[in-house]
């Protein structure tokens, strides 16, 4: 474990990171925009009702915009920050040296997605207190908050892998972003427009639900689905009643991306090396 | 010790490296003579196992490059023709960042970082950003990030490529100590001429093929076979040609007249050199002076390359 956190290039990209300006004007930015909108809307709430009044299920609506602000957020910025990690050490022809040094391929991937990792963990931490705000008036419970971090926290892995891998594979940084930015179009936007199409398709004739695994298939892979699911349990059995699956959207979810996960970086890793294959 | 057996590396049907073998001993400097894309660089990256062999192999301390590369990795010290560094990286971090790389302790680090900087002279120079450092810094800067691990091999392609007149006898100086410290060296460069004095032996590389392969003394000595020489006289240079012309070991008469030179491609033995003096003195040939053409590794590797037979 210690060898994991004492990682050379984990160090290294870490210490360039927060020497770039840029770091820190990306979360200043990051949390004027949470907090522009919170106290927007908490303005408006209490404005509005002409009271000034904030009622708990209007918190509880804040936490639920905020949550999705947050996933588009990560969904957004973490592509930008990992489909660079190793494609950018190629442009900048270090990648050579890396490589002759006594480091696995497996440290060396480790270290750089981890450090993008890192980065983003601390911006969605850093947006905790603007976070914590919704606890002031009640209507969402600690755990509830807890699993949404989860959940996050799995999205995020997942899209880094993704990103580490298309890095690993092609030779050109923006190449790799726009591969990246695709891959997650697919998981957000295009799982969404199949999982409306096998709806449609499981009622079509009948007019009465039939058992549909391919529904909840795309809904499972669905971030925005799967977090809706975890904000209001009630569309669960919704969505149940539809597809006729009866498993928790969170468990497929939980399984297909950790296994995304751990093929995009054992793909990254195989890779790294790519002139070492045989046969080359 | 180096060893390459075979080795071979296609791309397609054309071969960047056909057949190489090659053997550098122990604590020697082996320089490696080639035009670009001859096959230099993709033996060096064979070698610091960054790309597969198509066939045969090649063997570091006795270790296969394809089958141990990560104990390769640990007995070389590799410094490619082309590198870049990180930028907002401080120099010692940079070599914090390597030595931390090949799995040394934090407290060693510190002791070594500052002498590897005093080996190549950057010791001012220790919390500057690598990026703003120039060219010919950079490359010693890489130098003594190669050493970092001390290994025995060092891989040096084109270490003084683009480095202006000072800097290439800066490197020549610490290359010269890296040698004296007995590690075997692995160059190539375009100034190998100038490193002929401290090449033990070298190797000349055409087409991916290896054509010539000896001590430096010994390839120079095949050049002997048609040697080059320069006669100054006084006066007019045109009234001594017809004499050496008449000489059956004589071609390819050139002349500089203003600088009342004339020089030659003589195939004779020393006897008959010696003769073709006397010759001309006792004509009354006026002579001021007559010499061989010194031979470096830069006419062996052009001469070589050109088709030239060696004997």
């Amino acid at each position: 474990m210690k060898t994991l956190f004492t990682n050379p290039v984990l160090i290294k990209e870490l210490k360039l990171r927060f020497r770039n300006l840029k770091s820190f004007t990306g979360i200043l930015f990051y949390l004027i925009a949470m907090s522009i909108f919170v106290f927007g809307f908490i303005f408006l709430a209490t404005s509005l009702t002409g009271n000034g009044f904030f009622r708990p299920d209007e918190s509880f609506m804040l936490f639920s915009i905020m949550t999705y602000i947050q996933l588009g957020l990560i969904l957004f910025i973490t592509p930008a920050l990992t489909a660079g990690t190793i494609s950018s050490e190629r442009e900048k022809q270090t990648l050579n040296i890396l490589l002759t040094t006594s480091q696995t391929s497996f440290q060396i991937i480790f270290g750089k997605m981890t450090s993008s990792i890192a980065f983003l963990l601390l911006m969605i931490v850093s947006g905790l207190p603007i976070y914590s705000l919704v606890f002031l008036y009640g209507g969402v419970s600690p755990s509830q908050l807890f699993y949404i971090f989860l959940f996050y926290l799995l999205t995020l892995l997942a899209i880094a892998s993704i990103g580490v891998m298309f890095s690993t594979l092609i030779r050109k940084t923006i190449v790799a972003i726009i591969a990246t930015y695709g891959a997650m179009i697919f998981i957000a936007g295009v799982t969404a427009f199949f999982l409306l199409i096998s709806v449609q398709v499981s009622q079509m004739g009948s007019g009465t639900p039939t058992m549909s695994p391919m529904a909840h298939f795309w809904a499972t892979i669905n971030p925005p689905a799967v977090m809706l699911t975890l904000l209001q349990p009630p569309m669960e059995d919704q969505l149940q009643s539809v597809t006729m699956v009866s498993v928790p959207l969170w468990i497929g979810y939980v399984i297909f991306y950790s296994l995304l996960t751990i093929s995009c970086i054992f793909l990254a890793v195989k890779r790294l090396r790519v002139n070492m294959n045989k046969y080359k | 010790m180096i060893q390459t057996i075979g080795l071979t590396k296609k791309y397609g049907s054309f071969y960047a490296l056909q057949d190489l073998n090659l053997v550098v001993e122990d604590s020697t400097v082996f320089g490696f003579v080639g035009a670009n894309g001859a096959g230099k660089s993709t033996t060096f990256s064979i070698l610091a196992t960054l790309l597969q062999p198509t066939a045969g192999d090649a063997f570091i301390n006795g270790m296969s490059v394809t089958k141990n590369p990560q104990e390769v990795r640990r007995q070389i010290g590799y410094v490619p023709d082309f590198f870049g560094v990180y930028d907002q990286l401080k120099t010692d971090e940079y070599l914090d960042f390597y030595g931390a790389s090949y799995g040394i302790k934090p407290k060693e680090r510190a002791v070594l970082i500052p002498k590897l900087l005093e080996l190549v002279n950057l010791e001012n120079k220790r919390y500057d950003y690598v990026d703003l450092l120039s060219r010919g810094m950079k490359q010693r800067l890489c130098l003594a990030r190669a050493l970092i691990h001390d290994p025995k091999i060092l891989i040096l392609d084109e270490p003084a490529s683009g480095l202006d007149p000072r800097a290439r006898v800066e490197m020549r100086d610490i290359l010269r100590e890296l040698k004296a410290m007995g590690k075997t060296i692995l160059i190539s460069s375009h100034i190998l001429p100038e490193l002929a004095e401290m090449c033990d032996s070298i190797g000349v590389i055409d087409n991916g093929k290896l054509i010539a392969q000896g001590s430096v003394q010994a390839i120079q000595a095949q050049l002997q076979s048609e040697k080059v020489i320069r006669v100054k006289v006084m006066g007019d240079t045109s009234s001594v040609i017809p004499f050496f012309e008449m000489d059956p070991f004589v071609s390819q008469i050139e002349e500089q007249r203003d600088k009342r030179v004339i020089q030659f491609f003589y195939r004779g033995t020393e006897g008959d050199q010696l003769r073709l003096l006397q010759e001309a003195i006792t004509q009354n040939i006026p002579i001021l002076s007559f010499a061989e053409e010194e031979t470096d590794l830069e006419d062996v590797f052009m001469a070589i390359t050109k088709g030239v037979e060696i004997g």
